[in-house]
């Protein structure tokens, strides 16, 4: 089942607190890969796989500022983010609603 | 309130959302276990979901396919990690073709689902919803799941466009 675990490894990258805690440092997009990494305690690969990650998602990009490159934000990303987020909440609210009709239609079969 | 609790994180691209069941948790193992019953409560009533395929063990292979009010059908499988009953799932949820082969053009978002019995003969459900990017919470959405809210907005916003506006 490599589906399955191609996935999992995928997945297993994602909802971390490392990573919602750089793109709240790269709001202001004044820091660098190299100077991000210095505020947490792991590897400067580890950061640098969360960055790509975020890059990936469209929650980050890189850019140049002078000679060097900064991560910044992408703010319209995260507003989007939150939009379909509240979506997806009302997918599962109805989901809910019909879950718990269907067990109480079922109790009053059994009466 | 059914729905106690929702937590979304836009920065991670999760939710969680948490709700109580006045049945045990066996019972809410059953909506998911059951394929018939499954098929009562996944899709919205205007996009109804058919299970073709149900084997909720782990590595086992879940296919669906939810049918539109015009008759177009919408095909999607569960790649089965853990299946604990009546305590947990976790499944990885994708787009396949017409012959249910899942569509790897199309990302997958995965769920995980935690049910535990409480006080008094209640049952407390989780699930935690996880996307790898921004675009895989469009397509799931525009799936035509829930009313087809994604659609009707690009749909205003056509009307809109077609509208000649008057001066006053």
């Amino acid at each position: 089942m490599t589906t399955v675990l191609d996935a999992d490894r995928i997945f297993a990258a994602m909802a971390d607190a490392t990573r919602r805690d750089i793109v709240l440092r790269a709001l202001d997009a004044r820091e660098g890969v190299v100077e991000l990494a210095a505020h947490y305690p792991m590897s400067f690969a580890a950061i640098q796989k969360h960055i790509a990650v975020l890059e990936r998602a469209g929650l980050v990009t890189k850019e140049r500022d002078g000679r060097r490159k900064v991560v910044r934000t992408n703010i319209d990303a995260l507003r989007l983010a939150r939009g379909l987020l509240d979506e997806y909440e009302a997918l599962w609210r109805g989901r809910i609603d019909r879950m718990t009709d269907l067990i109480a239609y079922s109790k009053e079969i059994e009466r | 309130m059914t729905v106690t609790a929702v937590r979304k994180d836009p920065a991670a691209l999760t939710m969680t959302l948490t709700a109580e069941f006045d049945a045990s948790p066996e019972r809410v193992w059953q909506l998911w276990a059951d394929p018939r019953q499954l098929e009562r409560w996944w899709g919205p009533p205007t996009w109804p979901a058919t299970f073709t395929a149900h084997d909720l063990a782990p590595g086992g292979h879940v296919e669906y396919h939810m049918t539109g009010p015009t008759g177009d059908e919408a095909h999607g499988f569960w790649d089965v990690v853990e299946a604990d009953p009546p305590r947990r799932l976790v499944f990885v949820d994708g787009f396949a073709h017409d012959d249910g082969t899942p569509n790897d053009e199309f990302p997958r978002n995965e769920g995980r689902v935690t049910i535990e019995p409480i006080a008094s003969g209640r049952t407390r459900m989780s699930i935690e919803s996880r996307f790898p990017s921004i675009e895989a919470m469009e397509q799931v959405l525009a799936m035509g799941m829930e009313e087809g809210l994604t659609l009707a907005v690009g749909q205003i916003d056509a009307i809109l466009a077609d509208t000649p506006v008057h001066s006053a």
